[in-house]
């Protein structure tokens, strides 16, 4: 009788010791699993799926959503973030990556980017070019039109004359730029 | 009748009430001190991992901002550990040869993961979701640290309940512009509490349930 109390004792004092709450037998995305070949958690879809959002990506996709200064912003802050390092912020083409190696971009100030279609922009993005991988899996559809049209807003930049401007934009800019 | 206790027995009795309390004080301290200190919650350890990859020389030398690899950061639970393609992204062109990056290609060649060891990982029943503390303005330093100075990544925080709760009982020192989240190197100008104060109705940081238990766990 008095041993079972001892070892009751010992095992409700060495109860809580167990890790089993903080690793608890259940799979995470970026874990470990028996339960696939690969012992990957993150499965690829299977071949041939449709992913439920992916009619609506094609859609978004194939509409250029209108030009507002708020497409621009959202433009400018993933352009920074994903093309920067080899394009650079200029668009110019000569980013950190390319300083150390990466073959250089052609320039978003050439005469054939100039005239190459919005479309263009947005296949390079989606499916790459040349030394450039596809960027897909890392920009969605609508941040790809964003980065279209502040590479639009780049362009324009460099070929749009003072004397355009409306008389209140011009002075909005001469007041920053002095 | 002769007496019970010899006339020295009070002086004893004090002198180990003493110690004992003393010593009850000590451990509790010594305990306190382990399960707060850096070996039980890993701060500054840095786990072996597949390649030496330097976050210093990623984000701080090339400047890369956070989300080209942690991609889903903004949108979900999981900042993302990037795929090899990313990697190979630039390393398909840049150090092609480099023997460090042999896992890397043979992970490309053979469509087998990297296992990278987690340096930033709360136990399984907490649930933590990046997403939302990126939109209420809770910087990527706040809580991983001075990554850009980071050779080798190591744990910043403790990551322990406490640390949580310091923040999800007063978050406003702890926001920041939502243009300044992926900054590694931004500080408050200025009124630093009238920014908090501005933040925290700009970002619509709601306290109510911020430390109700659902909250983390479920």
């Amino acid at each position: 009788m008095r041993t079972a109390f001892v070892v009751l004792g010992a095992a409700l004092a060495v109860a809580a010791c167990d890790q089993r709450m903080i690793n608890q037998p259940k799979d995470k995305p970026y874990g470990t699993s028996q339960l696939f070949p690969d012992n990957r958690v993150a499965q690829a879809p299977p071949q041939g799926t449709v992913a439920r959002d992916q009619v609506f990506w094609s859609w978004q996709t194939s509409q250029r959503p209108a030009m507002t200064e708020a497409l621009l912003a959202r433009g400018r802050e993933r352009y920074d973030a994903f093309c920067s390092p080899c394009h650079a912020r200029t668009g110019d083409g000569d980013g950190m990556i390319v300083q150390r190696g990466m073959p250089r971009p052609p320039s978003f100030y050439s005469e054939r980017l100039r005239e190459a279609p919005d479309r263009h922009i947005l296949q390079v993005i989606t499916e790459g070019y040349g030394a450039m991988y596809s960027y897909a899996s890392r920009v969605p559809p609508d941040d790809r039109w964003a980065i279209a049209a502040y590479i639009r807003a780049l362009q324009f930049s460099r070929n749009a004359h003072v004397a355009d401007l409306s008389d209140e934009v011009r002075q909005q800019l001469q007041e920053n730029t002095r | 009748m002769t007496q019970v206790f010899s006339p020295s027995a009070d002086t004893w009795l004090r002198l180990l009430a003493g110690l004992g309390a003393v010593a009850v004080a000590g451990v509790l301290l010594v305990a306190g001190g382990i399960v707060r200190s850096d070996y039980v919650t890993g701060v500054g350890v840095v786990p072996r991992q597949p390649v030496p990859f330097s976050h210093e020389h990623h984000v701080g030398g090339l400047g890369i901002d956070c989300r080209y690899c942690h991609t889903s950061v903004e949108v979900a639970a999981n900042a993302g550990f990037p795929p090899t393609h990313t990697c190979m992204s630039c390393h398909s062109q840049i150090w092609t040869g480099a023997p460090m990056l042999a896992p890397v290609r043979e992970s490309l060649a053979t469509d087998t993961a990297l296992r990278w060891e987690r340096v930033a990982r709360v136990p399984d029943f907490v649930y933590f979701d990046h997403h939302v503390h990126i939109a209420k303005g809770v910087g990527c330093v706040t809580c991983h640290g001075r990554v850009d100075k980071m050779p080798l990544l190591a744990r910043a925080e403790p990551f322990q309940m406490q640390w949580c709760l310091d923040c999800h009982r007063d978050p406003a020192p702890n926001l920041r512009p939502s243009e300044e989240v992926f900054d590694m190197a931004w500080s408050p100008q200025g009124d630093r509490e009238a920014l908090a104060e501005r933040l925290m109705s700009e970002n619509h940081v709601q306290t109510a349930h911020l430390t109700d238990c659902y909250t983390c766990h479920r």
